[in-house]
């Protein structure tokens, strides 16, 4: 992997860069310190700067129209956007654009024309339905949704929980059993519309972070069209775990992101502030802070941009996405935690963002597979079929 | 699983305001058929937490008699899941509440 940016990945990352100090972050001040989203009309101006940057659509391929950008560089954009206040859940509060549900890349024509498409132009919003209530970590075994066959339909009855955004959807994929006895090999994705009389957000699941939540969902008798399945019966597994792999490098890059704001943010802090007659900068304990910080930080970014690379090469990198994800979630929180420490009672003061990333941080650790998972899946590459 | 609704007792707000202290929450404002005519939250930037988001609000509400409030840090999503609620069950929002970028739900009770 070559160490050096690329002057166009430096152009890039400068322009991202003034974009979030210049844009966001004073929007933020007047924001409720907890806000994930912005007034429509600083949205609608903001989406306008970011096309003419020619950053909009970051994660759509270029023959949907996206920009032409390889992984390490996205994985460099997604460490700026992430640095204010809300840019761990709320990256540049979406000005960006997503990909919608990259899933649906692979969709028949038609699906794409349904679904795909109007989701591009911001007329359609999806969600992604796996997690249920019997687990999200091992989503394969933890399914207990069922798909019935129903001549050319099919009967979804069950419940899903975790699930961010099902409340103001058009969509969703909902993944469901298909053939109880197969394992990994008996789940099947569907496309679901929301307006399905058997589709159900039942409640809004509050968490730590407190702008956002989950919602669970009840299916019930959910009538769904054979022509709504997304790639194969039984093969709706590979779909979701493809899907996982890939979400754990800009996960990672998220934390990433906002320790390195944290850090920059405390760098500038302990020379100013004095105690019993000295900057703070002078104290051992707290230059150790600082010195630990720069490692978590170094060593978070490299191994995120080695899975990046190796993604991009088209190369295997299962084991080193889980190690982004587990060593940057990791790493994130203990930066967030000894910048609190080094501001004091102002660091947990709602008038500064480390309250926020700390309660934040705190999720990535559970987030898209915990902690426990990634080293499993690592254990799992390193031994190989012994494990298997 | 905690109740959805805010369950908390009404208190008439001349009552009330006088001992309603800073904290960040949700309150409902009811006129004088205990029919919810406004649901607030007192947010991290209000200067005095549920204190003033209520005065500021019952000042606002010309039929506001009754008060009922929740103390809660998660303030942005209590506050929007309470007026899904209501939406879900009146079809509309409060008579005093602003319109809203909300979600749907249904839920069982």
């Amino acid at each position: 992997m070559n160490l050096e940016l690329t002057q166009e990945q430096n152009l890039i990352i400068a322009m991202v860069r003034r974009f979030v100090r210049e844009e966001i972050v004073p929007l933020e001040l007047n924001l409720d310190p907890d806000a994930d989203e912005l007034a429509s009309e600083d949205q609608a101006r903001l989406i306008e700067k970011t096309k003419a940057m020619g950053l909009y659509g970051l994660d759509i391929p270029p023959e949907y129209g996206g920009p032409e950008i390889d992984l390490v560089t996205r994985t460099l954009i997604a460490v700026e956007m992430a640095q204010h206040r809300a840019g761990l859940y709320a990256p540049c509060y979406g000005t960006f654009g997503g990909a919608g549900l990259a899933q649906l890349f692979e969709a028949t024509d038609a699906q794409k024309e349904r679904y795909l498409y109007p989701t591009l132009r911001g007329e359609k919003r999806g969600f992604f339905g796996l997690s249920e209530p019997s687990g999200g970590s091992d989503p394969a075994r933890a399914i207990q949704t069922k798909a019935v066959r129903d001549g050319n339909d099919w009967i979804i009855n069950g419940s899903k929980l975790w699930i961010s955004g099902a409340d103001r959807a058009d969509f969703g994929l909902v993944f469901a059993r298909t053939s109880p006895d197969k394992g990994r090999g008996g789940v099947t994705c569907f496309i679901v519309d929301t307006d399905n009389p058997g589709f159900h957000v039942r409640r809004i699941v509050h968490t730590l972070r407190s702008a956002h939540y989950a919602t669970e969902l009840h299916f019930e008798d959910m009538r769904i069209s054979n022509d709504n399945i997304l790639g194969e019966v039984n093969k709706g597994f590979a779909i979701a775990n493809d899907r996982l792999t890939r979400q754990r490098i800009p996960y990672a890059a998220g934390c990433i992101g906002v320790a390195i704001k944290a850090q920059e943010m405390a760098l500038d802090y302990v020379p100013q502030r004095e105690t019993f007659g000295a900057p703070l900068a002078t104290r051992q304990s707290i230059q150790w802070m600082l010195v630990d910080n720069d490692i978590d930080i170094k060593q978070s970014l490299w191994i995120t941009l080695e899975a990046a690379s190796k993604a991009s090469q088209g190369l295997g990198f299962r084991k080193e996405a889980a190690m982004a994800k587990l060593v940057a979630t990791e790493a994130g929180g203990r930066v967030v935690d000894r910048c609190m420490q080094m501001f004091g009672g102002l660091g947990v003061a709602k008038d500064l963002p480390f309250e926020r990333w700390y309660r934040e941080m705190r999720i990535r650790r559970i987030g898209e597979g915990p902690s426990e998972v990634q080293r499993h899946v690592i254990a799992r590459e390193l031994l190989g079929a012994s494990l298997r | 699983m905690a109740n959805l609704h805010l369950d908390k007792p009404w208190r008439t707000l001349v009552d009330a305001l006088p001992n309603i202290r800073g904290q960040l929450g949700v309150f409902q404002l009811a006129n004088a058929k205990f029919e919810i005519i406004f649901i607030g939250c007192a947010g991290a930037r209000e200067p005095f937490g549920l204190k003033s988001a209520v005065e500021t609000a019952s000042a606002r509400c010309n039929t506001a008699v009754h008060l009922r409030y929740e103390i809660t840090s998660s303030y942005l999503t209590r506050y929007r899941e309470l007026l899904m609620l209501y939406q879900a069950k009146h079809g509309n929002l409060p008579q005093d509440n602003p319109t809203e970028r909300l979600g749907r739900l249904s839920p069982s009770s």
